[in-house]
């Protein structure tokens, strides 16, 4: 069944997509790898699963899983970025590490450790075209992605907002002496990020219906390699990176085994950066504007 | 000594050696965020070489810390043609798939993990971190050191002055992957079991965290870093479950006074010249 297998790829690559989306643009606009996403992603998954568990109506609980994401990114603004702006770009990863280690703790304090069943209202909705089976949620949260990012590249070429921006990505200092409010507009780009890993948190919870203190980490290493495959600081490299590594991962377990995926997927990675550091989707582009 | 008392020792002794390990690449400007690979390749090689062919554990300790240096040397090349963020993420692909070979190689017990028939006690591991203190202590205080702190603070500059920068970068990675190769194998003979599993992404970042904690711009901040961190879970142990939760409001909160970690050169040499102000005036006094 290898279409079955592709079909199952390009949905994992979705929720990829979000989390690589998240960690390109902190990269892209502030140069800085913003450790705190995975537990972002997972927050939301976990406050999903708690939500609906309270019952919650769905609609309210998924909009309330993914408003507490974004706040959460807010506040690691507060105190990384914030206060090292003009320091080595390795140094604000700590604070954002420290941010990841408290989110999961906190987590654990709650609720414990153990895998949570997520009980979805969606979840036996299939369509079947022939002898496949696509999940609707899933195929749904694709769609969003992807319309997402369009609409993310739309706010970052044609608004103000967005030209504001590029410019810090291009130089922050220039931008600020040119009269852009850095400190205003370096919390929206946490906030959006914020929200790009809260959806795809959200997401995984439903479609895979399972949620635990740690399942940020693994999604968010992929992710990394997805925006890096792609091309770092381009929304669009984030896609193609992030479907080509739920592909990737879902045939290698197809044709070798379980054991094989993080050799076949991080060997991708290690080639790409030794041959095209700049990723698939072309450097003078990335160069030149950036986004 | 207690046994609860020699464990923390023993860790900590280790986590002395993997934050060299981690401090060299970084005192020429890269972060290697695969040091989890070379503490393995350390421990298979030194536990593969005692058990299989009867080398004695010290030998077989620093011969697998030369294996781990060799291979970083040869890995430096392709991987040193990237810079900065690419260059950490290069690193952390490279311990992805070194870990990823560790969990699929079954001539050393694949996922089951390994065993190590020798042991080395906790006195022999405190002999070594000695060692590799001094070394990069004394490494610190000589021209390569200097050299190394110029290419950090200015690629181009140092180029200028007739430094040979990919040569130094080169080296400083490869001295970083020789400690932690070096203390992967301590980790190996002390443990007497190696599990592929320890060898993860997380177990890297653990290291760098401690160590920028720390501060990179002194041969101190390293070791204050990891006792830092080795010791402040265990001192809140008392809180029981909240203990790391705690711990990482400690990260954030003192990051954000001491970006440049708890130790920092101006630190230090403002801390001489006080000594040395109170000497002159005693001479002078007196």
């Amino acid at each position: 069944m290898l279409e079955q297998q592709l079909i199952n790829g390009l949905m994992l690559g979705g929720i990829y997509v979000l989390v690589a989306v998240a960690f390109t643009l902190t990269i892209g606009i502030l140069n800085f790898l913003n450790f705190s996403i995975p537990g972002i992603f997972m927050l939301s998954g976990v406050f999903t699963w708690f939500l609906l568990k309270s019952g919650v109506h769905w609609a309210l609980a998924l909009a309330g899983a993914i408003a507490i994401g974004a706040a959460a990114s807010f506040v690691v603004e507060r105190f990384t970025y914030r206060w090292m702006r003009s320091s080595d770009h390795y140094v604000p990863l700590v604070s954002s590490m420290g941010f990841l280690i408290l989110f999961e703790n906190l987590v654990l304090v709650q609720w414990g450790s153990d895998l949570q069943r997520v009980v979805t209202p969606f979840a036996d909705l299939n369509i079947r075209p022939g002898s496949l089976v696509i999940s609707i949620p899933q195929l749904v949260s694709l769609v969003l992605a992807v319309c997402l990012v369009a609409g993310l590249q739309q706010l970052l070429q044609r608004t103000q907002m967005g030209r504001a921006l590029r410019a810090i990505a291009e130089n922050a200092t220039t931008a600020e002496i040119l009269g852009i409010g850095v400190v205003s507009l370096v919390p929206a780009v946490f906030v959006i990020g914020g929200l790009f890993a809260a959806l795809g948190g959200m997401l995984f919870a439903l479609n895979y219906q399972q949620v635990h203190p740690f399942m940020g980490e693994e999604v968010a290493l992929k992710g990394i390699s997805a925006m890096v495959i792609g091309g770092m600081g381009n929304v669009w490299g984030s896609v193609l990176g992030g479907l080509l590594i739920g592909i990737v991962e879902v045939l290698s377990i197809h044709f070798l085994n379980a054991d094989f995926v993080d050799f076949t997927v991080y060997g991708l990675l290690l080639l790409i950066l030794f041959f095209k550091p700049t990723g698939l989707l072309g450097a003078s582009k990335i160069v030149r504007e950036k986004f | 000594m207690s046994g609860y008392v020699e464990g923390i020792l023993v860790i900590l002794l280790l986590n002395v050696i993997f934050a060299y390990a981690v401090y060299w690449p970084l005192a020429a400007g890269q972060l290697n965020l695969g040091v989890a690979g070379f503490v393995g390749i350390g421990a298979y090689v030194s536990a593969y070489a005692s058990n299989e062919f009867g080398i004695p554990p010290y030998i077989a300790c620093v011969g697998a810390g030369f294996v781990a240096f060799a291979l970083a040397l040869v890995i430096a090349v392709p991987v040193l043609r990237t810079k900065g963020i690419y260059l950490a993420l290069a690193t952390f692909a490279f311990g992805q798939v070194l870990q990823s070979l560790f969990l699929n190689l079954e001539i050393v017990g694949g996922a089951a993990g390994y065993p190590v028939i020798s042991y080395i006690g906790v006195g022999g591991i405190a002999v070594c971190t000695a060692a590799v203190f001094l070394i990069t202590a004394f490494l610190d205080r000589t021209r390569f050191g200097l050299n190394m702190v110029a290419v950090h603070d200015d690629e181009a500059v140092s180029d200028l002055f007739g430094i040979n920068v990919r040569a130094y970068q080169a080296l400083a990675f490869a001295l970083g992957a020789g400690f932690a190769g070096f203390g992967g194998a301590l980790y190996g003979h002390h443990f007497s079991y190696i599990e592929p599993q320890n060898y993860s992404i997380l177990f890297s970042i653990s290291i760098v965290l401690f160590v920028l904690l720390g501060g990179t711009q002194t041969v101190v901040g390293p070791l204050v870093g990891a006792a830092f961190f080795t010791l402040l879970p265990e001192v809140l142990r008392g809180s029981e479950e909240w203990r790391y939760a705690i711990f990482a409001v400690c990260i954030i909160v003192i990051m954000i006074p001491r970006p440049q970690g708890l130790i920092t050169s101006d630190q230090l040499s403002a801390l001489r010249q006080f000594l040395v102000r109170d000497r002159l005036r005693e001479e002078r006094h007196g």
